[in-house]
């Protein structure tokens, strides 16, 4: 058992790291497929990454429903550390989580089990933070959609494999949908629900 | 040569002290302090902390002597200091039922159990203007008696033990209060955010709504079941100690409307409410907001809602004067970019217009 | 009392949290309005609290800021919120549009094309697009949810079968990304074909009616018309009497009470710029001075 005392801290500077987390956070969403840094100002429990981490201090709070998959809730650090840092209410019904932390991309639970927002109100959809192996070495993703200038070229090394062509479903719901972000160690990509994915290199 | 209009910072600044130097007039007349506010113009002090949405006399004395008692602006500010406050909770839900009375009056029931209790009201004055108060007025002590010990449970309560009003509708249990100022808005809007919208509307927006349903436009056949004035205690339950702990006193101006019945196959026929509740002693505000809560309830009891004070997207979006004295005052913001793209819409049209009429003009002049 | 105490750029953290949200929302959903809840800011609504409150949330100590009004960084409102910012978050501030990272502007959109390293942050007045055609939200609400836009289009179409031209002249409807119809804010219509696939993120906040909305960079925005009434922006035909411009949006100032007039940049940044690089306009004080001017509202 760690005690509280015993968790890793939250941003030394609250205010000046969150603004910093959110300003990668936006422009990795205002422009999908860059790759984004995160200027680590908190520490992180076990087996959250450093960005995971300065993003939950940066956009949690107790009007946020967090939904956890299995590798995080199994870390009694990381349901303490987010309690005492954000005091978001852990959900287990993942269709009314405004955010879905990811540990094990492998068993990502099917999309349309996360809330989608409604066709009045397509913002009221879960946001999934999805950690990854890589986001600068694997397989190449062509992408395409607002904000990319032309088409923008990820390298990731994601799990699920399958994870683009799940997301198809955004297509064929828009404007409702799932806006993901990818998260390695200090380094975030967002793929909001209008980026559509071309071609995959190997 | 042309130079374009510059310097406005320094405008700014000049126009604020020349402000400042208004707001204070002449400086052989005493400073106002804030104390005399709060005493002497306490009906003000009570308007701008309901609509400014924060029970403190002192604050909303200030902000009444920097808007130069000007109310909305007073508002303003104490609405703008508010939102820069950090949020607990919620209190416990205070009991008006164990108010400390100083004034209830009901007009449904000749006496009430606890009595009717006129209390300070400009009620049956004569409004004459009273020179003896331009200066150095010493009123006469207040008549004294026997604190009564009686309690004074609301009139409403006493129908309501009949089954002749419909009771009080209940949230569910631990369901949590809604605060329009920590959540966007949408409609439709439940009574809990009707009523937060109403208490922070402005009160002469509600009178004339209140009032537009008495003269037909959505009437409700209300009587002043109870209007009451007096302290109640706030309670406040932290998480960590488990229990409430005492804030301390607010005065509280409750008025309860009884309205016209309804009934249907499966309930009595019944009375229904219309609920108004502000900060101090403000009885036009909560008659006003009672009216029109009951009228917002029309698509809950299932009426017709075709008059305005039962629109409640036309009520609850233009009740805020913050938000409307702002909209209709930004007109005074400068517009002549958009003004420059209306005024070539308008010379091309009136050119075309004109360009039109003219062979038909010199065709006239030919014949 | 309580004493006041506030924030870095004035907002408390959970109210930044809330808008950041809506932000991120905004930008996944180009053109639809997230509903927020708005604070009352220290100025009134209508004035830019929107616009405020969207760059207090984004705003950090590295940004440089400007602030326009009317295309000027000297107008009152813009001179206010900038010292508003300057003293709540100790930014450095510009009015070179090339050197801001954070623009907030009412009415206008700069001349000079803005970069990958900004943002542009519109005060907006009135969100909805429709709410001339529907004053309901429940109404318009579900008319974007079902892209139900014909009313729209009748609307403009009445205007060319009374006016012969479609007489909307500002707040020019476009849709975005092929999607939602957007309401620009107040920019002449003129300012339209910027949003198109511009290279930085606009961000729309409006304060009083509670939304945030905005367009990714390199996003199609396309201005509503009808194939035998295309839009075409208005411009009046004239060089900037200052600066000589021939494709900067021009400002109408009456010169005396017997019909002169003359026309100058309302981009006043874009036009110094222009007047220091040796471009003259038939009225221009040369050399440029920056004392005389100030002489003339002191």
């Amino acid at each position: 058992m760690t005690t509280i005392a015993e968790l890793p801290p939250g941003f030394a500077d609250k205010v000046l790291s969150a603004q910093s987390t959110f300003r990668s956070v936006m422009d990795a969403m205002a422009r999908p497929g860059s790759v984004q840094r995160i200027v680590p100002g908190a520490g992180a429990p076990e087996p959250m990454m450093r960005g995971t981490a300065a993003i939950a201090l940066t956009l949690f709070d107790h009007d946020t429903p967090l939904w956890l998959d299995a590798r995080m809730a199994e870390s009694t650090d990381v349901v303490k550390w987010l309690k005492f840092h954000t005091g978001a209410p852990v959900v287990q019904d993942s269709s009314i989580a405004s955010f879905a932390l990811i540990g094990d991309g492998a068993v990502l639970p099917a999309l349309e089990r996360f809330a989608l927002g409604t066709s009045e109100y397509p913002d009221r959809s879960t946001t999934l933070i999805l950690q990854v192996e890589s986001l600068d070495s694997g397989r190449f993703f062509e992408l395409r959609g607002p904000g990319i200038d032309g088409a923008a070229m990820l390298q990731a090394s994601i799990k699920p494999f399958d994870l683009f062509e799940r997301l198809h479903l955004n297509e064929a719901l828009f404007p409702r949908g799932i806006d993901v972000v990818l998260v390695a160690d200090d380094a975030v990509v967002a793929i909001p629900r209008t980026t559509r994915i071309v071609s995959k290199g190997s | 040569m042309y130079v374009a209009v510059k310097g406005g910072e320094r405008a700014i600044e000049n126009a604020h002290r020349l402000l400042a130097h208004k707001r204070r007039g002449d400086q052989s007349v005493p400073e106002l302090t804030l104390d005399q506010i709060s005493e002497q113009l306490g009906l003000s002090v009570d308007r701008v902390m309901s609509e400014g949405s924060l029970y403190d006399r002192e604050l909303a004395a200030l902000a009444i002597k920097q808007a130069r008692g000007d109310l909305i602006e007073a508002i303003f500010l104490v609405r703008a200091f508010r939102a820069t406050l950090p949020r607990f909770g919620a209190s416990e839900p205070v009991d008006t039922g164990a108010m400390r009375v100083q004034r209830r009056v009901s007009s449904t029931f000749k006496d009430i159990p606890g009595g009717q209790i006129l209390g300070p009201t400009f009620d049956y004055t004569h409004r004459l203007l009273d020179p003896a108060l331009a200066q150095g007025f010493v009123p006469d002590a207040p008549a004294t008696a026997e604190a009564s010990t009686a309690p004074t449970p609301r009139v409403t309560d006493i129908l309501g033990r009949d089954g002749l009003i419909e009771s009080s509708p209940q949230a569910e249990e631990g369901a949590s209060v809604g605060d329009l100022t920590r959540e966007p808005l949408n409609f439709p809007a439940d009574r809990d955010l009707r009523l937060q919208n109403l208490a922070r509307g402005d009160e002469g927006f509600l009178l004339a709504m209140g009032y537009s349903t008495q003269r037909g436009y959505g009437r409700n056949h209300p009587f002043a079941g109870e209007i009451r004035f007096g302290e109640v205690e706030v309670e406040f339950v932290a998480e960590d100690t488990g229990f409430a702990v005492p804030l301390g006193a607010i005065a509280l101006t409750e008025c309860q409307m009884v309205n016209q019945f309804k009934g249907s196959a499966t309930e009595g026929p019944c009375f229904t409410r219309g609920y108004g509740l502000a900060f101090g002693q403000s009885e036009r505000k909560t008659m006003s907001m009672a009216l029109v809560d009951r009228a917002l309830r029309a698509r809950e009891l299932g009426e017709e809602a075709l008059a305005p004070a039962q629109d409640e997207e036309f009520v609850m979006s233009h009740s805020d004067n913050v938000q409307a004295t702002g909209f209709v005052e930004h007109l005074k913001l400068p517009h002549y970019v958009d003004f420059q793209s209306e005024l070539g819409l308008l010379r091309k049209l009136r050119k075309e217009f004109t360009d039109a009429q003219a062979p038909d003009a010199m065709k006239e002049a030919a014949e | 009392m309580n004493a006041p105490a506030y924030n870095f750029a004035y907002l408390d953290e959970q109210t930044k949290r809330m808008i950041r949200r809506a932000i991120l929302k905004a930008i996944a959903i180009p053109g639809y309005q997230v509903p927020f809840a708005s604070r009352e800011m220290p100025m009134p609504y209508g004035w830019g609290t929107g616009g405020v409150q969207v760059t207090a949330a984004i705003l950090g100590p590295q940004d440089v800021l400007k602030v326009i009004d009317q295309g000027s960084d000297d107008t009152t409102n813009a001179i206010s919120i900038r010292k508003f910012f300057a003293k709540t978050a100790g930014v450095a501030t510009t009015t070179a549009t090339e050197e801001a990272t954070v623009i907030q502007t009412r009415h206008r959109i700069p001349e000079a094309t803005l970069n990958e390293n900004q943002v542009l942050v519109y005060q907006v007045p009135i969100p909805e697009p429709l709410r001339f055609l529907e004053p309901r939200e429940t109404e318009t609400r579900r008319m974007h949810a079902l892209a139900e836009y014909g009313l729209m289009h009748v609307k403009l179409y009445e205007d060319i079968a009374r006016f012969g031209h479609i007489a909307t002249a500002y707040a020019y409807p476009v849709k975005v990304n092929a999607r939602y119809v957007m309401d620009p804010s107040p920019t002449p219509k003129f300012d339209n074909p910027k949003m198109d696939n511009c290279p930085a993120l606009q961000l729309f906040g409006a304060g009083r009616e509670k939304r945030i909305y905005a367009i990714p960079p390199y996003t199609q925005v396309v201005s509503l018309d009808f194939e035998d009434h295309p839009f075409e922006p208005y411009r009046f035909n004239a060089p900037c009497a200052l600066c000589a411009a021939e494709n900067s949006y021009l400002d109408e100032i009456v010169t005396d009470d017997k019909g002169g007039r003359m026309f100058v940049c309302s981009d006043t940044d874009y036009c110094e710029g222009r007047q220091a690089a040796g471009h003259h306009g038939s009225l221009s004080a040369a050399p440029y001075k920056e004392k005389a001017q100030e002489a003339s509202n002191g």
